[in-house]
């Protein structure tokens, strides 16, 4: 390809970004009033809901005891005008106010969001690490190997986090006593949370990789790799995978949103802090300005891993750029 | 994370692409059976082994739906006899499962807590596959303006992972069985959605429908004999699968205390009471989570089998 080409299918790739940007503002629209029509579809009036969470009581309140509350919330605006404002406090990086700790909800998100960034990331790399070495050392080999291979990745991607969570716990750490059972902040205590939600998700990944990893064996390019003399693992690692890891890296942006939603779940398996106890404890109180807050952030991680991935996508694979 | 079906729509081989007149179904045409011969040159198939997977499947599931429709027979105990002398005990002859902190049997509890566990399970399913083929039929086979409406939503939704989804459901409704059953149901269904979507589009573009568009049929005699026919028979697979993934889900939900109450013994609740007990007594979690995770692998299993059976016509 001359150089002329090179940069007219780059400009080409360019100019499909302003509709991914608008699409992906629409998909942030979408969500954000989303979590708007949650908060005002929460059963009962409230301002009785907040007066009752503050007081610890469930009682019956008086318009003169709910009219401070409905000014301090602006619910006593009319729905469009609190959307309206709700989009605006978003837009100035406002997710409102809990009701129950009545403190800005990203105060208590940030305090935690670390924790649950660090497990989500890691997860994520080990669940690559993981499914790029079981599938490129098994797809394509004696069909016994295969079946045995798939099925293994059809039980990782469907046995339950907690369950799976619970069996590492109870092997690793309470029988064998190979890491800490619960606390401490180093490496060793991210290791169970982070394999818990990297097993499933590397069953996952890896069945969309197979699939391509073996289309890509039966190319004619490996053939002429195999003819130059490259060897069999050579082959694999640097011509079959990188056709193949084009889906599973289109899925990534995905999965991340599911690693962050499964730290909920790990998080109260392994007694870890981050934000998935903040949820919890946020939707048990019923206090939905932090649930919807959480939502909305990992929407927005959502919409932007995919727009990395995207671009990763067209370097990986430049036939996508076209 | 625990969603294979959304795998096959993005990197099946593509049968039955747009424009190719091989249709994604054996029976494309009503009456024109198994006309479909392997195409010549074709790499010729590997002996047919006996399908022993789908077979288990089928008896795994057999045995459920018999503890769910009769419980009596498979455990014959009261899940509710306590016994305070036996509490916590290890699995062993005389208590398949163990017992739990008042000494109630486990395997009873389990048995007897199957037909409301699956119960939730198909009531999510169909909430979750009714809500699917709705967005999708939007998306598919309607004019320009609904469709894009529907495609957005089914995009917009589909930014929200499963559990959150249900996790913001049941913070807006309040925990409760029925809550449990609508927060699964609409959490799975952005994915099957696009599944269902998928399935459509591919038929539409199909030779027969090109063929019957040909022919001067009308829209919607080619959407109701052709289209929907073709399209929704592998429903049939994705249902059993979406059963057990939604058990998956709402016993994940109960494990975060947000599912059906614990004195019950529905699957979700008996993990929930368990957790407390998780250092001292294990297997009050380890058994029921592996329950649900055999259930859930074996409808995954029959339902993918169903599924590429009535695709490919294998």
């Amino acid at each position: 390809m001359t150089w002329t080409r090179h940069l007219a299918s780059w400009a080409r790739h360019l100019g499909r970004w302003p509709g991914r940007l608008a699409a992906a503002l629409l998909v942030m629209w979408g969500a954000v009033t989303v979590a708007f029509l949650a908060q005002l579809a929460q059963p009962g009036d409230r301002a009785a809901v907040i007066l009752n969470l503050r007081t610890g009581q469930t009682q019956e309140r008086t318009p003169a005891e709910l009219a401070p509350v409905n000014a301090e919330y602006g619910f006593d605006a009319p729905p469009f005008e609190q959307y309206l404002s709700y989009l605006g406090g978003l837009l100035r990086g406002d997710l409102g106010v809990s009701y129950q700790q009545h403190r800005p909800v990203w105060d208590m998100i940030a305090e935690q969001l670390g924790a649950t960034v660090a497990l989500s990331l890691t997860a994520l790399v080990l669940a690559w690490v993981l499914m790029v070495a079981w599938v490129t050392l098994t797809a394509g080999r004696s069909p016994r190997v295969r079946s045995l291979a798939s099925t293994v990745e059809v039980f990782a991607a469907s046995v339950p986090q907690y369950w799976l969570g619970v069996l590492l716990l109870l092997v690793f750490a309470l029988e064998l006593g190979w890491v800490p059972v619960v606390g401490g902040n180093g490496p060793a205590a991210l290791l169970l949370p982070a394999l818990t939600l990297a097993i499933p998700l590397a069953g996952f990944l890896g069945q969309a990789t197979r699939a391509e990893f073996e289309l890509a064996l039966a190319r004619p390019f490996v053939l002429s790799a195999r003819v130059r003399g490259m060897g069999d693992l050579g082959v694999r690692l640097r011509h079959v995978l990188r056709h193949a890891a084009v889906p599973p890296l289109t899925l990534s942006g995905w999965a991340l949103g599911a690693t962050v939603s499964g730290a909920v779940i790990v998080e109260s398996v392994f007694n870890r802090p981050g934000i998935g106890r903040v949820l919890v404890s946020a939707i048990e109180a019923q206090d939905l300005p932090v649930v919807t807050g959480i939502i909305v952030l990992i929407a927005a991680l959502y919409v932007l891993v995919n727009l990395a991935v995207d671009a990763l996508a067209a370097l990986i694979d430049p036939r996508l750029k076209a | 994370m625990t969603t294979p079906p959304l795998i096959p729509t993005r990197t099946a081989p593509p049968t039955g692409a747009p424009g190719s007149l091989v249709p994604p179904s054996s029976t494309p045409v009503p009456g024109a059976e198994a006309t479909l011969a392997p195409q010549a040159g074709a790499p010729r198939r590997p002996r047919r082994r006996p399908p022993l997977g789908p077979l288990a499947a089928t008896a795994t599931l057999a045995v459920f739906a018999l503890a769910a429709v009769a419980p009596g027979l498979l455990a014959p105990g009261s899940p509710e006899a306590l016994d305070l002398g036996a509490t916590l005990q290890a699995p062993s002859a005389a208590h398949w499962f163990g017992t739990d902190e008042l000494g109630r049997d486990l395997y009873t509890r389990v048995v007897h807590g199957t037909g409301l566990s699956l119960l939730i399970g198909l009531g999510a399913a169909a909430v979750s596959l009714t809500l699917a083929v709705l967005l999708a039929a939007a998306s598919a086979l309607t004019g320009r303006i609904l469709s894009g409406v529907a495609d957005r939503t089914i995009e917009i939704l589909f930014a929200f992972p499963t559990l959150l989804l249900a996790l913001l459901l049941i913070a807006t409704l309040g925990p409760s069985p029925l809550s449990l059953v609508l927060a699964v149901g609409v959490g799975t269904a952005p994915g099957y959605a696009r599944i269902v979507r998928g399935q459509l589009l591919t038929v539409r573009t199909s030779g027969y429908v090109e063929a019957a568009t040909a022919l001067g049929h009308g829209r919607r005699r080619i959407i109701g004999r052709h289209i929907l026919p073709n399209a929704l028979r592998p429903l049939v697979g994705i249902f059993t699968m979406s059963i057990g993934q939604s058990i998956v889900w709402a016993s994940s939900l109960a494990f975060l205390g947000l599912g059906v109450a614990p004195p019950s013994p529905e699957w979700g609740a008996l993990l929930d009471a368990g957790r407390t007990y998780l250092t001292a007594a294990g297997w009050l979690v380890i058994i029921p989570g592996l329950v649900i995770a055999l259930l859930a692998l074996a409808a995954t299993t029959l339902g993918t089998s169903i599924r590429n059976r009535l695709e490919t016509g294998d």
